[in-house]
């Protein structure tokens, strides 16, 4: 048996044995939701119908509706493709390298945390669709045969890629979870008191029995898919960067991008990450295992990747000056102190200065603080993204062509309805779904939990 | 020659790898163990092969690998080589290095999903099946140990064999 030091903190609190996870786990499921569910899915499902509604007016009427212009050809649509994209690298960052690193304290989040990712990349996706203007026409950038334009797509191009990078991540992420799920479904099954849920339950887990052999391949998949999902992880938001840094815009062109936008998608899918689970483990009264521990642990990587993040802003600033590219120099000076620096001075008091609070232990242990410090960092890195695309854009080498950006209220509208449209998702997903790896979490009961550690003490 | 399953029904993980290491000893054929989160060492225990669906993902990987490297070939080099921005494509190798993001993608896809089809349909976990329960708790906090009785085996020395090591319940 796998035994572990005492001086770790446990990762289970309270008198728990297996059949207590389970009872915890699956309360909500099978509860009646409570009524700040129910205040909270209708106001998600509020903003989902005007993400519907303002997505819809985009698409009958086209994309002169939105702020863009001649000069701004990207701008809040990208920005929150971008965004949304990287909150979800979270999620496979918890499932799939702590999972090779044995990190234990993976087990009670990593469920939540790839739902969260899928959910965000059906956000982000849904920004592709719509900046396209004719999304019936979705289909262009996939190699199929065909008798428009040239013959076939342009593989050495970046935004193919980002085709394959996208789906493939999106189905990777769902046959991870949902592989995941299957034995937490059936679960729910055998304790299932009505009807409807025997059968949606007995469907959803695909009948699934935890025979030892069963449990074998399950547990070399988890491990192999793992292995393919963290270079994925690393690869999605590298091809992301290189949508930009491929192309001859300054501020664009630099081949910090991939290895600077991946720590920045890590940083604030944890962001996202520790706000979800603030309020799922406060709400679904789940603090047993949620730990401040976890929080912690969260935390500590928010800390390292946002000192990654700081770095990088630095170093572009300092080779935008070395590298003598007056172009470059000025993009980067026009960031600061143009007409965007309000927008920049945000993005670094939010993203740099902000995660260095959580060299305090106090804040980093503390639920309050650590609530308000992850919504700073998910406004700072939104803000990031708005300062890389629309300063960069707005203006460019022909000064008579410069010009200013602003958003209308359908941009605003369709990222506020994706807000929306994310909600919605994450609530169904806490009604429905186990939010907590059950079956996993059982493996670490004999370890890690606290009074495994409490018995232990007793021996000795 | 009639056979018979016995099933003995167990609360801790380690009670259960004693047990299966006693019936085993004892000459008994274990069928199957079910438990509610992967016990490690069970397998070990119960004499299993290692699995091979690590082998599967890997042969699935490189059809991927091969297939974009081939379909990227035919569309952008043979079939229809375009001149983009003075960057013609010309051969596959020198296109390569801009055509490993598709490459890997593809490898990962289908890796991924080809690994987890097997597996599905080698546990026969599939929609639309009915779950084979031998205890409504086998999903929750107990493990069943199924074994089966040949010719004279006597079952209720295989109880208590069980029973000696922690089952909770025969049936």
């Amino acid at each position: 048996m796998h035994h572990e030091s005492e001086i770790r903190l446990p990762l289970i609190l309270g008198d728990k044995d297996y059949h207590q996870i389970t009872e915890d786990v699956c309360r909500p499921v099978e509860a009646k939701p409570s009524k700040w569910w129910w205040i909270a899915f209708i106001a998600a499902f509020s903003l989902f119908l005007y993400w519907v509604a303002v997505v819809a007016y985009t698409v009958g009427t086209g994309i002169g509706v939105w702020g863009l212009n001649k000069t701004v050809g990207w701008a809040w649509d990208i920005t929150n493709f971008v965004w949304w994209v990287g909150i979800g690298h979270a999620g496979t960052l918890i499932s799939a390298i702590l999972l090779l690193f044995r990190q234990k304290w993976r087990l009670s989040i990593n469920r939540a945390a790839e739902a969260m990712t899928i959910f965000a990349v059906i956000c982000a996706a849904s920004f592709i669709v719509s900046h396209m203007g004719r999304p019936w026409v979705a289909y262009w950038p996939l190699p199929l045969a065909n008798q428009f334009g040239s013959l076939w797509v342009n593989f050495n191009s970046p935004l193919v890629w980002d085709v394959f990078a996208i789906s493939t991540y999106f189905t990777v992420s769902l046959v991870f979870w949902y592989s995941g799920l299957i034995p937490d479904f059936a679960a729910i099954r055998d304790r299932a008191k009505t009807k409807t849920r025997k059968i949606v339950y007995t469907i959803l887990s695909f009948g699934w029995v935890g025979t030892a052999k069963n449990w074998q391949r399950f547990e070399e998949m988890s491990l192999v898919l793992a292995g393919l999902s963290t270079p994925l992880v690393l690869s999605v938001h590298s091809v992301v960067s290189m949508d930009f840094a491929t192309s001859v815009i300054p501020g664009w062109h630099t081949t910090i991008f991939p290895p600077y936008f991946v720590a920045g998608a890590i940083f604030s899918g944890f962001a996202m990450v520790q706000t979800l689970m603030i309020i799922t483990r406060k709400v679904l009264q789940l603090e047993d295992y949620i730990t401040i521990y976890h929080i912690d642990m969260m935390n500590r990587i928010i800390l390292l990747t946002g000192s990654i993040v700081g770095v990088a802003y630095m170093t572009e600033f300092f080779i935008a000056w070395y590298s003598g590219v007056e172009y470059e120099g000025y993009a980067f000076i026009n960031r600061a102190f143009g007409p965007y620096w309000w927008a920049y001075w945000s993005m670094m008091t939010c993203n740099v200065i902000t995660p260095q609070l959580f060299w305090s232990s106090k804040l980093r242990t503390s639920v309050t603080a650590t609530f308000i410090i992850s919504i700073f960092v998910n406004i700072g890195m939104w803000f990031e993204r708005f300062v890389i695309i629309v300063t960069s854009l707005h203006r460019d080498y022909i000064p008579s062509s410069w010009t200013m950006y602003y958003p209308t209220w359908v941009e605003i509208g369709i990222f506020l309805g994706s807000i929306g449209l994310f909600f919605t998702c994450f609530l169904l997903f806490a009604k429905f779904c186990p939010v907590i790896a059950l079956s996993e979490l059982k493996t670490i009961v004999k370890s890690s939990s606290s009074q495994a550690k409490e018995n232990k003490d007793h021996h000795e | 020659m009639s056979s018979k399953s016995v099933f003995g029904i167990f609360e801790d993980d380690e009670h259960l790898l004693k047990a299966v290491s006693a019936v085993r000893e004892k000459g008994y054929h274990i069928v199957d163990a079910i438990s509610p989160f992967p016990v490690h060492g069970l397998d070990q225990a119960m004499g299993l092969k290692r699995t091979r669906i690590s082998i599967v993902a890997f042969m699935f990987g490189i059809t991927g690998t091969s297939l974009a490297l081939l379909m990227m070939w035919y569309m952008n080099i043979f079939d229809w080589p375009m001149d983009i921005g003075g960057k013609p494509s010309f051969a596959l190798y020198k296109n390569l290095p801009a055509f490993i993001p598709v490459t890997f993608e593809s490898t990962v896809l289908c890796a991924a999903h080809g690994m987890f089809i097997t597996f599905l349909f080698r546990c026969k976990v599939l929609p639309g099946v009915e779950p084979r329960i031998i205890d409504l708790r086998q999903s929750d906090d107990r493990m069943v140990l199924e074994v089966e009785l040949h010719g004279k085996q006597d079952a209720a020395a295989l109880s208590e064999i069980l029973k000696s090591n922690g089952a909770v319940e025969v049936k």
